[in-house]
């Protein structure tokens, strides 16, 4: 019996992954993604000046060029910027994921509520996210993340307050979808609670569609996260972090170009990986939306 | 077993921004007796208000107004816990066996789920529910091997004997059958129609069995009901139905069937 589900499920993987592998943007997306991560998790192993990650500084080498010393130069402290970036990218990579996590399970609850219940609860929770989306996200994250405080956890429930709106709408449309569905109400007529029929019959059937959104939402909420590190609510330096380098780098340019271009590489890099993954991921999951 | 007293049905109308449509009368003064054991045929055609009855018999929508007791209780003065305790006992299987399981949960979950929501007044264990599971699969035709299947492994008459098997999961009195056979194949229609008389026959099952098919309703029902329009135009034991219809829209439907002659 267990065979069976074994076989069943590999099979609809080996599928997808079939489906997947087809294209060579998912692919390069994939790989991108799996870098990324690895890098978020070893970086601050394998950084070739580990002191300077921690806030170390070495004056007589400021601004040196990109060399065989230093691949990414280094900067106005004269620390390696190969080493700050490979540190940084555990930091913007688990507040980019905080904030899109954070974000999709309260979008999700929203959104769920209202579409389910229906009535003045789905009018007052719309109402309520449309209210949110007339803010700019930037600036709604600002506010909170000067009131709240600077600090990695603060920025991430700041940026992620104005992220679960795009959620709560995506799921309620897919719940009103699913709601209507024949095997609803066969779940009715068996006498399912409305619980259980959220959770069950509703929610398993839209995991699609989200799991699809929060990956192409994962290089924008990185993107967002040194936003705020750029304008100086974010992390605070010697914390290393993509924006925050960035936004130091700042007075540097034109002329010491290599201490702003390698973190705007990084970041572009993530980005990218993560667009394309979600796109490859919308192909297999979401057959309807393909091209 | 089942009566339907004087039953309306009235989607109201809108009235919006750009133009109003009219309420629509979907049932109107309905009413029918169904006794246990027996298999009642409702026929009709495409919106005539044949689902919108069984919508409201499972109390899946309120009717506008009249009865509707099973069992000699009304569904409209239950309380919700004792709704939900009156849902085991009858049941639906409908007519699409693609739209009506659902697509991420086993055929071990779908069948056994009733048996989870009544555990209650069941009072099976885990176990004794994956036996009864097994047992149901059996009893429609499909084997044990099938449980840990999803439904888009399944053709549609398989599919129409899992939703069967849910349906019996509870062991309801009476079960109603929306068009069971309309999405299969004529061969499959006629093993799908000959395990639904054969489960009658060693279940004690009660039916409302709802059609377009003449020839099936013919096949397998003691009385028939004709529906047009939200209204009963006939009713009366099957025979006396097709042999002597006494309305002109039976007349028109009865001469209608096509006659196939085997010989």
């Amino acid at each position: 019996m267990t065979h069976a589900v074994a076989s069943a499920r590999g099979q609809a993987l080996r599928r997808g992954w079939f489906r997947f592998r087809q294209s060579g943007l998912s692919m390069l997306g994939a790989a991108l993604v799996v870098a990324v991560l690895a890098i978020a998790i070893v970086g601050p192993w394998i950084a070739p000046f580990p002191g300077h990650v921690a806030g170390g500084v070495d004056t007589a080498n400021r601004f040196l060029a990109p060399s065989l010393a230093h691949p990414f130069g280094t900067n106005e402290l004269g620390q390696d910027v190969l080493s700050l970036v490979l540190a940084g990218t555990r930091i913007s990579v688990l507040a980019g994921l905080g904030v899109v996590v954070l974000g999709t399970l309260f979008g999700t609850l929203v959104g769920a509520v209202a579409g389910f219940a229906g009535g003045w609860t789905d009018e007052v929770l719309m109402r309520l996210s449309d209210l949110k989306l007339t803010i700019p996200g930037l600036i709604l994250a600002m506010a909170v993340a000067a009131a709240l405080g600077a600090g990695l956890l603060n920025m991430v429930i700041a940026i992620a307050l104005s992220w679960w709106p795009g959620y709560a709408r995506l799921v309620r449309g897919e719940v009103l979808a699913r709601k209507e569905e024949v095997y609803v109400a066969a779940a009715r007529a068996i006498g399912a609670s409305p619980a259980r029929i959220l959770f069950r019959h509703v929610l398993p059937n839209i995991v699609s569609p989200v799991v699809v959104k929060m990956s192409l939402d994962m290089g924008f909420a990185i993107l967002t996260v040194a936003s705020l590190g750029f304008i100086g609510i974010g992390v605070r330096p010697p914390t290393p972090e993509w924006g925050t380098l960035l936004s130091v780098s700042r007075s540097y340019m034109p002329d010491f170009w290599w201490t702003a271009v390698f973190p705007g590489l990084a970041m572009f890099v993530a980005i990218f990986g993560f667009n394309l993954l979600g796109d490859g991921l919308r192909d297999v999951l979401d057959p309807r939306a393909r091209r | 077993m089942l009566e339907i007293e004087n039953v309306t049905k009235v989607y109201p109308g809108r009235q919006g921004m750009f133009g109003a449509s009219p309420p629509v009368t979907a049932l109107s003064g309905v009413s029918l007796a169904i006794a246990a054991g027996e298999s009642f045929g409702l026929v009709g055609e495409s919106g005539s208000g044949k689902t919108t009855l069984t919508r409201c018999i499972l109390r899946l929508e309120a009717p506008t107004s009249g009865h509707i007791r099973f069992d000699g209780e009304d569904f409209a003065r239950l309380t919700p816990v004792a709704l939900r305790a009156m849902r085991a006992r009858i049941q639906i299987v409908f007519q699409d066996p693609f739209a009506s399981l659902n697509p991420r949960m086993s055929v071990h979950d779908i069948v056994t789920e009733p048996m989870v929501i009544h555990r209650a007044t069941l009072g099976l264990g885990a176990r004794q529910r994956s036996a009864r599971a097994a047992e149901l699969l059996d009893l429609v035709g499909l084997g044990p091997q099938h449980l840990h299947r999803h439904p888009h492994e399944f053709s549609g008459g398989q599919r129409q004997r899992i939703c069967i098997a849910r349906a019996l999961a509870c062991q309801p009195a009476m079960v109603l059958l929306d068009e069971p056979t309309s999405a299969l194949d004529v061969s499959v229609q006629a093993q799908v129609l000959n395990l639904l008389a054969d489960l009658q026959a060693r279940l004690g099952l009660t039916y409302l069995f709802i059609s377009h098919d003449l020839g099936v309703i013919r096949y397998v029902c003691d009385r028939t009901a004709l529906i047009w329009r939200g209204q009963i135009v006939e009713e009366g034991t099957t025979e006396r139905v097709f042999d002597a219809p006494a309305s002109d829209y039976a007349r028109m439907l009865i001469a209608a069937m096509p006659e196939v002659r085997f010989d």
